[in-house]
């Protein structure tokens, strides 16, 4: 079997690791590193990156050993639209307000799911709506323009 | 005498009309996300979480905590009348509790659970209140080394323990220790990966963490897959379990406790693991374990005790030491930090009212609960009918304005969404995230405390070694390690 390293499991895991811990050292080289006795801002990160850079390579050759693929497929469309809605729930809150920004973000959520029925999440919307009116508006008396923007 | 004297002062505490209310949302909270699977109380308190900050600290915590037992009691509801897991910590009441439903016991199977849950939640209160001044007590002598060794060995076990690879795990505790990281430095005042964005000057906020790494990555995970429910059609009907029942069941729920509650106490095991070895445990037990799988009691008892044993006793560490031994119980040291009570053995001494009266909530949470799921057990199951489509956007929703509330800026939910693609490519790489959450939250108290140790020391690293609870604390390190990897490799190599 001709392993297939785009999809390689511990491969891409390794990858991963490695990238960040190496990230990591670079972006602490301009922290200073101080002694084992008096540790500079530097030191603890850049410690932490060079390990987690061993472990990168570690999982990463056994990936390349074991040759074990990712299961199932990658959900990147309904992820897409998850992240989305996270953005956009931040991005229009204190432009346009709380209620548009809730029926926004729960359309954008629920297209990322397998069935999504436009009457469904209408009435979704208007339930979720009129609740977090009543409990963060009312009840706990979060400061945000239920309509319209703070600008 | 003393105990008795400061169960009354809980209890006192805990009857107030303001903390009775929240017990009792917390419980039936905690009920409802435990009978609806896909929805855990990791992700709930992670939701809930911005909101305590407008609670005083006892009444959040204990609802809180309410959350978490409740949830080991509503998963198993799910467990046995769906055959699906309400809580992953359910998963292994399935298999005898789904059997005696399809025989016509339904009945007696959810009152089984909910009667060992129930024993198991009131001796997890008991060790609780009698282990935690005695740990507490001799915890107040640990320096910087000890609380460096300490951590360090909770998060090699939480690494090793949570999933069956312990490279993988430790490099999350490595990356989550780096998440720690960002932010300003308290020694020297100087902004650590902050990428020129003030908002991170600040470090990075633990809901946007946590829901990002459980909420996103675990709703876009349950996406991939079609729905699939069938809801139990037939009546419950007959709760009583028979007295041969109550005579099967009995040791193995004390076993069930007794192994729960270790396990609870450990980092990493968790009331999940903790139903699965005591099933394995009650199967070799049996005097005849082919009746295991077609609907044995005891299959249904010993798990359902030992998880709601290990969500009782996973507050041992967490209030005494201020050492969380699972992700959740790194939610709620997270709560209390904010509420600005630093946990650990001080919490005992400083705000005897948070400790008894928690303890105290817990008995009153798991009488509660004894009532919500055993009567109304009709009212849980209709709600199995709401389809996950209609609760993943809701769940969404409430992340977003709980990530949002807790400091009014927009950058932390374009962080939240960011983190949760990262948590979503590590499930799909296999890489359990509760390791990476556990380093963040211990992150700079681990930085803080090693720094100071080799300060004292005068940069001698020795000093983790000649402290005798210090070395205590690293030779379990190693051995937990040594216990948990050795013989994973060694079946590795016969396959």
């Amino acid at each position: 079997m001709k392993p297939d390293l785009r999809n390689n499991r511990d491969f891409i895991a390794g990858l991963l690791f490695i990238v960040l811990g190496g990230l990591a050292v670079v972006l602490a080289r301009d922290y200073p590193l101080g002694s084992t006795m008096r540790m500079g801002p530097g030191y603890f990160p850049t410690v932490l990156g060079g390990i987690l850079i061993l472990f990168g390579v570690t999982v990463l050759l056994r990936g390349v050993r074991s040759g074990d693929q990712v299961k199932g497929v990658w959900g990147w469309k309904p992820l897409a639209l998850i992240a989305l809605s996270i953005v956009l729930f931040g991005f229009l809150l204190d432009r346009v307000g709380m209620i548009p920004a809730t029926v926004v973000t729960l359309f954008a959520a629920a297209a990322a799911g397998r069935e999504f029925r436009f009457k469904e999440v209408l009435l979704l919307a208007v339930v979720m709506s009129a609740f977090c009116v009543a409990v963060f508006s009312y009840g706990l008396k979060l400061p945000y323009p239920l309509i319209g923007g703070y600008y | 005498m003393e105990l008795f004297h400061n169960l009354v002062f809980g209890f006192g505490v805990a009857f107030s009309l303001q903390n009775l209310a929240y017990c009792f949302v917390g419980v039936a909270l905690g009920t409802l996300i435990g009978v609806l699977p896909g929805v855990g109380p990791l992700v709930t308190i992670a939701m809930l979480f911005p909101i305590t900050f407008h609670l005083p600290a006892v009444p959040a915590i204990i609802m809180l905590a309410g959350i978490f037992y409740g949830a080991q009691y509503g998963g198993s509801t799910t467990s046995i009348l769906v055959n699906l897991p309400g809580e992953t910590a359910s998963a292994v009441t399935c298999i005898d509790g789904y059997q005696m439903a399809r025989q016509g016991r339904a009945g007696p199977a959810l009152a089984t659970a909910a009667l060992a849950s129930f024993f198991a939640g009131c001796v997890g209160t008991l060790l609780i209140a009698l282990a935690g001044p005695t740990l507490g007590e001799w915890a107040l002598k640990f320096g910087a080394a000890e609380y460096t060794s300490l951590m360090l060995m909770a998060l090699v076990a939480s690494a090793v323990m949570t999933q069956g690879d312990a490279v993988k795990g430790l490099a999350l505790v490595v990356l989550g220790l780096l998440v720690g990281v960002v932010g300003v430095d308290v020694n020297s005042g100087m902004a650590r990966y902050s990428f020129g964005f003030p908002e991170l000057v600040d470090g990075i906020g633990f809901t946007v963490v946590a829901v990002g790494l459980f909420a996103v990555a675990e709703i876009v995970a349950n996406l991939e897959s079609r729905e699939a429910r069938e809801v139990y059609a037939g009546k419950v009907t007959g709760l009583m379990p028979t007295a041969r029942d109550i005579r099967d069941a009995a040791w193995p729920t004390v076993r069930g406790t007794a192994l729960g509650a270790c396990f609870g106490v450990l980092p990493g095991t968790g009331p999940a693991l903790s139903s699965f070895a005591t099933y394995m445990l009650e199967k070799k037990l049996a005097r005849d374990p082919s009746r295991f799988g077609r609907g044995a009691i005891e299959g249904v008892a010993a798990p359902e005790a030992a998880n709601n044993a290990a969500a009782q006793t996973a507050f041992i560490p967490m209030l005494t030491l201020g050492i969380p031994a699972s992700p959740i119980m790194a939610l709620m040291l997270a709560a209390l930090t904010l509420q600005g009570i630093a946990a650990g053995p001080q919490v005992m001494l400083d705000k005897p009212d948070l400790f008894w009266g928690l303890v105290a909530s817990m008995w009153i949470g798991n009488l509660l609960l004894v009532v919500l799921n055993l009567p109304l057990v009709g009212l849980w199951v209709k709600l199995l009918a709401v389809p996950y489509r209609w609760l993943f956007p809701s769940i969404i929703l409430f992340c977003c304005i709980g990530n949002y509330s807790v400091s009014n800026n927009p950058f932390d939910l374009y962080l939240c969404a960011i983190i949760g693609v990262l948590g979503y490519v590590l499930v799909k790489l296999e890489c359990e995230p509760a390791p990476l959450l556990l380093g963040y939250v211990l992150g700079p108290l681990l930085e803080e405390n090693l720094r100071r140790a080799l300060l004292i020391a005068r940069g001698d690293p020795t000093v983790f070694f000649t402290r005798p609870i210090s070395l205590a604390f690293m030779i379990a390190a190693v051995l937990i390690f040594v216990v948990m990897v050795v013989p994973a490799r060694a079946t590795r190599r016969r396959t």
